[in-house]
């Protein structure tokens, strides 16, 4: 069996943290993921703590904003990587889902936890959309 | 003026420079000014993603904005200008255009002294901000629209 995948959670201020300690209270698992906060840092020094989350092994870098400076230190620390994958939005209901699926490939499993992500967002109580016009 | 805030952010385009000020600004562009930058599609990728599309994103190198400086200041629409670095800053405040100086982020790297929370600098850094201040540039640290604009003298 290949490495499991470590999940490391970069975000502002201390989002990250309260997120992987949210995840472990609901699913009990532990090491599964790192939390990063850009707090503080210029752009060097933010690549800096994510690469020393990420370690050596496979990985899936979970970014709070689609851009800014958590995606762009991000990106180019994954940059030529296979073996890290990138996903933005992070929230609550991806991270469970990823942490029970490290067995899978960086790019699997960030697809599969983006999919998780985007099927939590919903707007329960609320009336539904007008239907579109036919064209 | 058309552009309403000339900043100095080590992380150039990022959450508090979109939303934080472009919201309340009601921003039509941005100009970033960087020789690195300019010269990388990739890096200018990178930094497109955050911004919305209906935000105009002008990457420039120092020399480009030098002679661009006047257009932007005429354009009907308003924007944010943005470097990096004091060296580049110091460059363009020399045009002679650039009135107002905001500094929005500097961070900690070694041998830097923390000035506030967000502005970190060598003595060699703080004595350049200085020297654009006795030039009669108004700078002042403000990271966020909400927050106090703090004057140099109270820092450096």
């Amino acid at each position: 069996m290949s490495e499991p995948l470590v999940g490391v959670v970069v975000s502002h201020a201390e989002l990250a943290q309260a997120l992987v300690s949210a995840v472990r209270v609901i699913s009990g698992v532990e090491g599964a993921l790192e939390p990063v906060s850009n707090e503080g840092c210029d752009p060097e020094a933010l690549a800096a703590r994510i690469d020393k989350a990420l370690g050596k092994g496979p990985a899936v870098l979970f970014v709070d904003l689609p851009g800014g400076s958590c995606l762009t230190s991000a990106l180019r620390l994954s940059r030529g990587r296979a073996s890290v994958a990138v996903v933005t939005g992070v929230n609550l209901a991806m991270l469970l889902d990823f942490v029970f699926h490290r067995e899978l490939s960086p790019v699997e499993a960030a697809r599969r936890a983006s999919q998780a992500g985007a099927n939590a967002i919903r707007t329960p109580g609320t009336p539904a959309a007008p239907a579109a016009p036919a064209a | 003026m058309s552009l309403a805030l000339v900043r100095l952010d080590d992380r150039l385009i990022h959450g508090q420079v979109v939303v934080g000020w472009g919201q309340p600004l009601n921003i039509a562009f941005i100009v970033l000014v960087d020789d690195e930058v300019r010269n990388s599609a990739w890096e200018q990728d990178l930094y497109r993603m955050g911004v919305p599309p209906n935000i105009e994103v002008v990457f420039a190198s120092i020399a480009e904005a030098e002679r661009q400086l006047d257009q932007w200041e005429q354009d009907g629409r308003i924007g944010i200008l943005l470097a990096g670095d004091i060296d580049t800053m110091a460059a363009l405040v020399k045009s002679g255009q650039i009135k107002h100086v905001n500094i929005g982020g500097i961070h900690h790297r070694a041998g830097r002294i923390e000035r506030l929370r967000y502005v970190y600098l060598t003595d060699d850094e703080a004595a350049k901000l200085r020297q654009l201040a006795s030039n009669g540039v108004d700078v002042t640290a403000q990271d966020v629209p909400t927050a106090r604009a703090v004057p140099i003298r109270e820092f450096l």
